[in-house]
């Protein structure tokens, strides 16, 4: 079986589509990622937003974005069944495994890099609720000059 | 603020940069008016805020590098370090394709 990677689709739906036309198409996707063997994610509607261009006709759009795993094949298919669907005025897929993962070892490396030098300098490796509190005043404080 | 220079309209808090070095200065000599202005130290938003995957979805993030006009900010201006540039890079343009941000305004 082919290795699964994570991808994220964000599709803009025509403002002009009614309530029931958008649940048929979310359920349309979600057929097709889970009948090749995917999984749907994680479903996010952003609902409807004005759009910083037009696209055809269309001043505004609703934006949907969905985060599934699946074979590379599938995106293929899924595409082309994107492209021909009026409903949809515009739609982008990406993989995102490798960049969140990456990220995610970034975030490790500078925490553990963190703990290693509160530990040098004699403090517990976590900082203490009293110093987030202090730190937190700072930054409110540094807000409210540069208002 | 110069009023002269309406491209340097980010003020980011530029105390604590190590990175850098001393760039920023320009050669005061011979030219144009709109060069030698004061420049404060920039550095890099997505290291001191430690964000480490630009979102192409976060619009009001990208846009702080997408002055007015619509083009993307060059490293010389914001202080973005070449690695998170060129990710800001691609991000930019997805949000573009996705209508988030225009691709020009006039």
């Amino acid at each position: 079986m082919a290795a699964q990677k994570q991808y994220e689709l964000v599709y803009i739906a025509s403002p002009d589509a009614t309530e029931e036309q958008l649940t048929e198409l979310q359920s349309l996707i979600d057929g097709i990622v889970t009948k090749a063997s995917g999984t749907v994610d994680k479903t996010d509607v952003w609902g409807r937003r004005r759009l910083a261009y037009q696209i055809g006709r269309h001043k505004e759009g609703h934006y949907v974005v969905v985060l599934f795993s699946s074979a590379g094949e599938l995106v293929k298919e899924l595409d082309r069944r994107l492209k021909v669907n009026d409903l949809v005025i515009r739609h982008l897929i990406v993989r995102v495994d490798e960049e969140l993962e990456k990220a995610a070892r970034a975030k490790q490396r500078r925490d553990d890099e963190t703990r290693r030098r509160r530990v040098a300098r004699g403090l517990p490796p976590e900082p203490t609720p009293e110093e987030l509190m202090a730190k937190q005043a700072a930054l409110d404080n540094q807000d409210d000059a540069e208002v | 603020m110069s009023t002269d220079n309406p491209l340097q309209n980010d003020d980011r808090g530029g105390r604590g940069g190590r990175s850098g070095g001393p760039r920023g200065e320009r050669s005061g000599g011979g030219g144009g008016g709109r060069r030698g202005g004061f420049r404060r130290k920039r550095v890099c938003k997505f290291r001191t805020e430690k964000i480490d995957y630009i979102d192409y979805k976060d619009a009001r993030l990208l846009a702080q590098f997408v002055p007015e006009r619509g083009k993307i900010q060059p490293r010389r201006l914001t202080g973005t370090s070449a690695k998170y540039q060129r990710k800001l890079q691609v991000a930019i343009k997805r949000a573009r394709f996705l209508a988030l941000l225009p691709y020009a305004t006039d």
